[in-house]
């Protein structure tokens, strides 16, 4: 059973009127395991976790989490995911326990079962004490916790965490990958995450698929992408698989309003 | 079940502890209220029609419940890419219910809001004609609620960029008020301005209010009820689609 793979992705492709964000993809995810997607800005990361999460549906090609298509059986998949999106989505105006409470109701786990284990993940999170705070009065790294202890809360099978890190501190970095490591071996949930943080993903990741411009174009662990590319560390692989221009994608309307969202930063 | 009822308490919560906001968005009322009110009243008696303030005070209601409602469902653009709305659409809960947990939730809001500017009205001297007819009066502003929520749901889950909050605010919200019948009579207008106030729900529910709270009214309550509720059912089910097919 345990080679059977949590995540099968097959000849993937989506677009986006001309725009083909995501371009014959193909790639398996075990389970247990510490996924890391990395790819430049606009390679297509975002869309492949929204297509695997039931938010998007493919063009074309086949996906399956824990045998399901997120397509067909959005109700299934949706109870055996964990997300942290890239963009947040918590509710500010709320409190954390408030937070997780409402995510409890909404993934139908009975009373006793959500208020002990948000009290379990809270603390472990070190967010206990600040349980009853409205969370627009946290930190960016308190917020990204929490949205991870949010996503754990239903003892979820795959948590996908889309650049979780980003904004924070090393000091908050080097802690929440503490935290996932340590979760992904007490609860076997695998873990699919992007960042563009290249030591991260060499220390904590298990295997990395590098994406651009829609397409896969290495996997394998750390060592072995080292290895295939003549390299010594996973930046430098990086670089020598997607070269070194900038990507200069088209603005969506996403990210018009990151724009607007980074000078109202609440 | 639940769910519709921890996303309505959810709306509910947020409002009621959002005590600058309550009061900044009393603003608007509150000016029509004293400037019209204070600068058209003489006018309004000159012409022989009685007391403007009684004649507006149902009309603001209706404004403060429309501007609440809209407001509520247009910041679900916002909500959908930067706020909670992506980890409802994630959960393992039909579509139709988290619309109707927040549909339900803005609408009492936007009644509550009502309710304060009824009070205000209360205040500044509006006396209804009867008190039996208050609650009566209510239940017609929460139809009007109800439909200017699911409309906003129904909008907010099919607009994609900022720019068309603007576009809603002129084209859309700022002329059902002005074509409602808030501010002025229905009798006696030209033709072409009688034909645009009767395809505005917002006329019903004014109309409604007003002839519950002050015995005036053009349509007859009944059938202001009626289209109402008509318009309602066309606007939640409208609603409920538009939020089905958000793709986030
Ligand atoms: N809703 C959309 N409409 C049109 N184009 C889109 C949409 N979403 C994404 N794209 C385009 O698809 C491509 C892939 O975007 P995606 O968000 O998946 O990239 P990413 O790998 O997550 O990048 P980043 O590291 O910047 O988050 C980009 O060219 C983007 O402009
Ligand atoms: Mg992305």
């Amino acid at each position: 059973m345990s080679d059977q793979p949590i995540i099968r992705v097959q000849h993937v492709i989506k677009s986006f009127g001309k725009v083909t964000a995501v371009n014959d993809v193909s790639f398996d995810v075990r389970a247990g395991e510490i996924f890391a997607f990395l790819g430049p800005n606009g390679a297509g990361k975002t869309t492949t976790i929204k297509m695997l999460t039931t938010l998007l549906r493919p063009t074309s090609g086949s996906l399956e989490l824990d045998g399901l298509d997120p397509a067909t059986h959005q109700t299934e998949v949706r109870r055996r995911f964990g997300v942290v999106f890239q963009d947040p989505s918590l509710d500010s105006d709320l409190t954390a326990w408030e937070n997780m409470d409402i995510h409890g109701v909404l993934y139908h786990l009975p009373r006793r079962a959500r208020r002990e284990r948000t009290e379990t993940l809270l603390r472990m999170f070190e967010l206990w004490d600040r349980r009853d705070d409205l969370v627009k009065t946290f930190s960016g790294g308190m917020k990204r916790r929490l949205e991870i202890a949010r996503g754990l809360l239903h003892t979820p099978k795959v948590l996908f965490l889309d650049e979780p890190t980003l904004g924070l501190d090393p000091q908050s970095r080097n802690q929440m990958w503490t935290h996932v490591r340590n979760l992904n071996q007490a609860e076997r949930v695998t873990v699919f995450l992007t960042t563009h943080y290249m030591d991260e993903a060499d220390r904590v990741a298990d295997r990395i698929a590098v994406i651009d411009h829609g397409r896969i174009v290495a996997t394998g662990s750390s060592a072995e992408l080292k290895q295939q590319t003549g390299t010594d560390s996973l930046e430098a692989a990086f670089l020598a698989l997607t070269g070194t221009t900038i990507r200069d994608e088209s603005a969506t309307a996403a990210d018009q309003m990151r724009q607007v969202a980074r000078v109202w930063r609440r | 079940m639940t769910v519709v009822f921890i996303l309505w308490l959810r709306e509910v919560k947020k409002y009621l502890r959002s005590r600058v906001q309550i009061v900044a968005s009393l603003g608007g009322p509150l000016m029509y209220l004293g400037v019209l009110g204070f600068g058209l009243g003489p006018v309004f008696r000159r012409a022989g029609e009685g007391s403007y303030l009684q004649f507006m005070a149902p009309g603001v209601i209706g404004m403060t419940v429309l501007f609440t409602a809209m407001f509520s469902g247009i910041a679900m653009l916002w909500d959908r890419q930067f706020g909670f709305l992506k980890e409802t659409l994630v959960a393992p809960v039909p579509r139709l219910a988290i619309m109707i947990g927040r549909t339900l939730g803005g609408a009492t809001v936007a009644v509550l809001q009502g309710t304060l500017i009824f009070v205000v009205t209360l205040i500044a001297g509006f006396r209804p004609a009867s008190l039996l007819a208050v609650p009566l009066a209510f239940l017609v502003i929460a139809l009007i609620a109800v439909i200017f929520s699911a409309l906003a749901t129904a909008i907010g889950s099919s607009l994609k960029e900022m720019q068309g909050f603007q576009m809603v605010m002129n084209f859309l919200v700022m002329p059902t008020f002005f074509l409602s019948g808030a501010i002025y009579p229905l009798e006696g207008l030209p033709k072409v301005l009688g034909a645009l106030t009767r395809v505005d729900p917002l006329t019903y529910g004014v109309d409604g209010v007003r002839g519950l709270l002050i015995g005036r009214t053009h349509f007859g309550v009944a059938l202001d009820v009626a289209v109402l509720v008509g318009v309602g059912v066309l606007f939640v089910l409208f609603g409920a689609w538009r939020f089905s097919k958000i793709e986030a």
